[in-house]
């Protein structure tokens, strides 16, 4: 039976899961969830992710949602064949790619997410205007988690050591979506930040989920 | 081990229920967090975004609280409490999703409430009343999940306390003696959870710690 996914690929959530499957070259299908019609919002979505969001993953009995825990699951269950996301066979390094996973989870992503929302969000999906202070709040604060960052990959290649990482994955969607905007200078500023920015985003994995992120392109 | 934070942070008593809930050795390092300890050089190099707990075992640094949960569950996973679902990568997908819940539907508008509600009043500041409602309406809507999830669990992930129910439990508590505490005593599951999970001697523990500390 093969794994289902629930969601679409413009999503930063979804595509985020996305990344891991194609990174360890996991065969799922892709189901398209309507969002513009309330899809997730309705008892049979809601029976698979009772918050209603996308996306949720069904593998034979097992419905997951959280895009984190889905990633970490696929990570787990399609490790070997050189692709090991996660460390898992050494308790420590393991520990600290969980600690900058939580970095992305506590620190980076409450500040990126306002900057993408209203800069993206706001203007495309409903016509409306960015809120400036919001925005110029938010920079300050995703400014300050990436003066730790460049400072961590000045001693290491990735965040969690010289090895990617799940915790590097999961920064690609939302900075990809960031790198569309003005706030983009945030990673061009700092060097080793926009090095690493560089590498990951080349990942042929990614490659292939970026040509989904297509919010606010133009047609 | 060493656990360096502060008893009445939410971070470090996440950390400490779960130390002692493995009943393991380890030493708390009060930080001065009033003197801006937590902004030295010395405690950024344990770490760098300058916030409580930093926990250390030998070589090992880590923070940021479930990343530490995570850690000291695994590496003694054979004492005091099972806190993981063992077994397979299923159950322990099952862990770390209601896990994720807590960290992204649980704790924003939770922590934005204590903040308003508990935070706000000791340092003799104003409450937002329009920021509290709002996040009671958010806090009451993820319940509503909770109620649903444990009508069907005995506890959120599975039959037994697991980290998922522990890492809410610093946040749990400060909301309980707070107005917002009808939002867990209407709902009649949420409401039994609640109790069954305040009530483990670990957590009485760490509340002695919080009592000596005010």
């Amino acid at each position: 039976m093969t794994i289902k996914l629930y969601g679409i690929t413009m999503s930063t959530c979804t595509a985020k899961v996305l990344a891991c499957l194609h990174e360890h070259g996991a065969e799922f299908e892709l189901v398209p969830v309507n969002l513009q019609n309330g899809e997730h919002k309705q008892p049979a979505f809601l029976a698979k992710n009772p918050f209603g969001q996308i996306p949720a993953l069904e593998d034979g009995h097992l419905t997951l949602f959280e895009s984190r825990a889905i990633s970490a699951y696929v990570a787990e269950k399609f490790k070997g064949s050189g692709c090991d996301l996660l460390r898992s066979q050494n308790p420590k390094e393991a520990a600290v790619v969980k600690t900058w996973m939580e970095v992305e989870s506590q620190q980076f992503s409450p500040a990126i997410s306002p900057i993408f929302y209203q800069s993206i969000i706001v203007p495309i999906l409903y016509g409306g205007t960015p809120n400036q202070t919001i925005i110029d709040e938010s920079s300050v604060k995703l400014g300050k988690v990436l003066d730790v960052y460049e400072k961590k990959l000045n001693s290491s290649k990735y965040l969690a050591g010289d090895f990617y990482s799940l915790a590097d994955l999961h920064h690609l969607t939302y900075i990809y979506y960031l790198m569309k905007t003005p706030y983009g200078k945030l990673i061009n500023e700092r060097p080793r930040v926009k090095a690493w920015w560089e590498d990951i985003s080349s990942r042929p994995a990614f490659k292939k989920v970026a040509a989904g992120l297509t919010l606010g392109d133009k047609n | 081990m060493k656990l360096h934070g502060n008893p009445l942070s939410t971070a470090t008593q996440r950390v400490l229920a779960c130390l002692y809930e493995k009943d393991v050795e380890f030493q708390f390092v009060d930080v001065d967090m009033g003197a801006g300890e937590h902004k030295s050089e010395k405690f950024l190099s344990l770490n760098p975004f300058g916030q409580v707990p930093a926990f250390e075992e030998g070589d090992l640094k880590l923070f940021e609280s479930r990343a530490t949960t995570q850690y000291i569950a695994q590496e003694f996973s054979d004492k005091g409490t099972q806190l993981l679902l063992p077994g397979s990568n299923k159950t322990m997908a099952v862990l770390q999703l209601w896990k994720e819940v807590e960290a992204h539907q649980f704790d924003p508008p939770a922590t934005k409430l204590v903040y308003e509600l508990r935070y706000k009043p000791f340092f003799g500041l104003t409450t937002d009343t329009a920021v509290a409602e709002e996040n009671e309406a958010k806090l009451g809507k993820v319940l509503d999940v909770y109620e649903g999830r444990l009508a069907q669990s005995k506890y959120l992930a599975c039959e037994h306390f697991s980290l998922a129910d522990l890492h809410h439990l610093p946040t749990v508590q400060y909301l309980m003696g707070s107005s917002a505490k009808k939002l867990f005593d209407s709902r009649p599951h949420v409401s039994a959870w609640v109790a069954v999970i305040t009530a483990r001697p670990s957590w009485t523990k760490v509340q002695d710690m919080v009592k000596q500390k005010v």
